[in-house]
């Protein structure tokens, strides 16, 4: 299986060599990155080439780290039922970079841009139809984003004087508990509770 | 004379009203329909009783499933697993342990990968039971409900006595599952797996052949191999169109080679293909699940059930004795294991389709980022197109056979 993948990953890297910047095959998984505005011309091709033939797109995500200058990696997966082979496609952007769309390409992106876009905030070119999709009516940020607290910003009630459903901004009655089991012998992070003059020693 | 017809008895142009113009007519088609399977708003356009757009507004169930696994540790994620497509549960928990696994290295022993093809099948029947039946029932059927709910009722006893728990199992672990199963167990499911055809006789006698069935299902919704490709369809609505496409085969997990299963697939890929379908794949899940237990009473199939080691807790025995096992239980219920940094996608054929989970772990205790891919998610977005020309009557047919639940959708 590896060495099959391994045998496709160099036959697509010879022949788009200027539209693959790297490939690997870890966890017999191949992996392709790519430029941002190289992604269409990639995905139609493996659609197109025979070897290859990714005519499914299978998912399309992204993954934010924060303090990176490229700090979205935008995730595509396909499938190939043909030739029973997966590939996965990334490609790193900054955060006021826009992505090309590949729904001309693969129908089936519309959704998956439209999830991302509303949960990074990753704007894509050339979408028919970039509406927030997951998130509530008149929602405001990012919630995937590492900068995004758990708790929101808004929580909603019904209002027994109004009649109706009121936006207030959340307060908790407890501070949201973000456990960190690491233990404290191993490199956390933070001063221990009562070891505060422990630094000055 | 209808509202709106526009012939004019008077027999000159007159300036038309607003009224008399005839315009396009929006509806809501839910969140609060018994035909929309869940909380699914449509927007749809309508002329006369042609859909010209249909607009699927989702989200109404989102929770946020992916930003809450961020903060979590894995093992305290897996019950979110059981959440997204809630009719069968322990599929998709497996996609979460398959991931898990493959990162780390871990070979789960023979039993619980036997145990979990048990469960993997039961789930397949959950959900099929309940897809065929209150498809039928959007189309004008009541009774397959009442009797496919009954036998739902006997599995999700088999999952209550797995697992204690009906609907949210959170059996399948990291490793293997929870506990062992007991012989009693084993021997009633095989004897359910006896009686059950029965029961898909008495279905089947009810719905295949019907007229009223077959007139709002056959040559509904009809999907070609092309739509398959380009809309992402997996699972059922893949193999109505003739696409013999099923992990379980193509890419083996768990143990699912060394068993004996056909794929079925239709022809036309309308409704009544994948109804049908649906039907042939609880036969062959029973097929499955006699082999299971079969492969479960040898003695190979003894041993067992967790992949001892950090991922998994210690035997209670252990505890009492040693000091090493009890630091090892504390410390995995509550630091949680470490995953190697990594990138993977797992995924498995979950009763709707390809139900996959990528993960990125950062080396740390818990997931650095985690999506969750549902099939019904791509089964969905595909709804404007084929909804397209086809009647309002058969929304509610296309939304059954397309096999929606919103706990996986909106995630």
């Amino acid at each position: 299986m590896s060495e099959q993948l391994q045998e496709l990953a160099e036959h697509l890297a010879l022949k788009k060599p200027d539209l693959i910047s790297g490939h690997s095959v870890t966890l017999g998984e191949l992996t392709l990155e790519a430029v941002a505005s190289d992604i269409p011309a990639l995905v139609e091709f493996l659609k197109a080439d025979q070897t290859a033939r990714f005519a499914s797109l299978v998912d399309i995500t992204a993954i934010d780290y924060p303090g990176d200058e490229r700090r979205f990696c935008v995730v595509y997966h396909f499938l190939s039922m043909y030739r029973n082979q997966r590939v996965r496609v990334k490609t790193y952007v900054r955060e006021d970079e826009i992505v090309p769309s590949i729904v001309g390409i693969h129908p089936s992106a519309n959704w998956f841009e439209r999830e991302v876009f509303d949960m990074f905030g990753i704007l894509f070119s050339g979408h028919p139809d970039l509406r927030r999709i997951l998130t509530d009516y008149g929602f405001r940020g990012y919630p995937l984003r590492k900068d995004f607290p758990t708790t929101g910003y808004t929580e909603v009630r019904y209002d027994e004087v109004q009649k109706r459903v009121v936006y207030e901004p959340v307060s908790l009655t407890q501070e949201y508990r973000q456990f960190d089991f690491m233990s404290p012998w191993e490199g956390a992070e933070y001063v221990l509770p009562g070891d505060e003059k422990g630094e000055a020693k | 004379m209808m509202d709106g017809d526009l012939t004019n008895p008077r027999g000159f142009e007159d300036a038309l009203t607003g009224e008399q113009k005839i315009r396009n007519f929006n509806i809501n088609f839910g969140p609060q329909h018994p035909a929309a399977h869940g909380v699914l708003r449509l927007v749809l356009e309508l002329d006369g009783e042609i859909v010209e757009r249909c607009d699927p507004h989702i989200g109404l169930l989102h929770r946020g499933t992916e930003k809450l696994m961020e903060s979590r540790t894995y093992l305290q994620n897996l019950p979110y697993l059981d959440r997204l497509d809630y009719v069968a549960p322990m599929n998709q928990e497996h996609a979460w342990c398959l991931a898990i696994e493959r990162l780390t290295g871990t070979v789960v022993p023979r039993r619980a990968s036997l145990i979990r093809v048990l469960f993997c099948e039961i789930g397949r029947i959950l959900s099929h039971i309940l897809n065929v039946t209150t498809q039928a029932m959007d189309v004008g059927a009541l009774t397959p409900p009442l009797w496919g709910f009954e036998e739902r009722e006997k599995l999700m006893v088999f999952y209550e006595r797995a697992c204690g728990a009906r609907l949210h199992a959170a059996y399948f672990r990291p490793g293997g599952v929870h506990q062992d199963l007991t012989p009693e167990l084993l021997a009633d499911i095989d004897a359910w797996c006896d009686d059950f055809p029965r029961v898909m006789d008495d279905i089947d006698g009810l719905l295949t052949e019907n007229r009223i069935f077959k007139q709002r299902n056959v040559d509904i919704a009809v999907v070609s191999e092309q739509e398959v490709m380009d809309w992402g369809f997996s699972g059922v609505m893949a193999r109505g169109s003739g696409l013999a496409w099923d992990l379980r085969r193509a890419q083996p997990y768990e143990c699912y080679d060394e068993f004996d299963f056909l794929i079925p697939t239709g022809n036309n890929g309308d409704c009544y293909d994948r109804y049908l379908v649906r039907m042939e794949e609880m036969r062959q899940s029973l097929r499955i699940m006699k082999q299971a237990i079969a492969k479960l009473n040898e003695p190979e199939g003894q041993g067992d059930i967790l992949a001892r080691g950090k991922l998994t807790p210690p035997k209670r025995g252990d505890m009492k004795t040693s000091m090493e096992s009890l630091i090892h239980h504390f410390k995995l219920y509550t630091e949680g294991f470490h995953v190697p940094a990594g990138e993977v996608y797992a995924a498995v054929e979950a009763p709707k389709g390809e139900f996959g989970v990528y993960m990125v772990s950062d080396g740390s205790n818990k997931p650095y980022r985690a999506k969750l891919r549902a099939p019904g998610y791509l089964h969905l977005q595909a709804m404007d197109h084929i909804a397209r020309g086809h009647q309002l009557a058969d929304v509610a047919a296309i939304i059954g056979t397309l096999d929606v639940v919103f706990g996986e959708i909106d995630r």
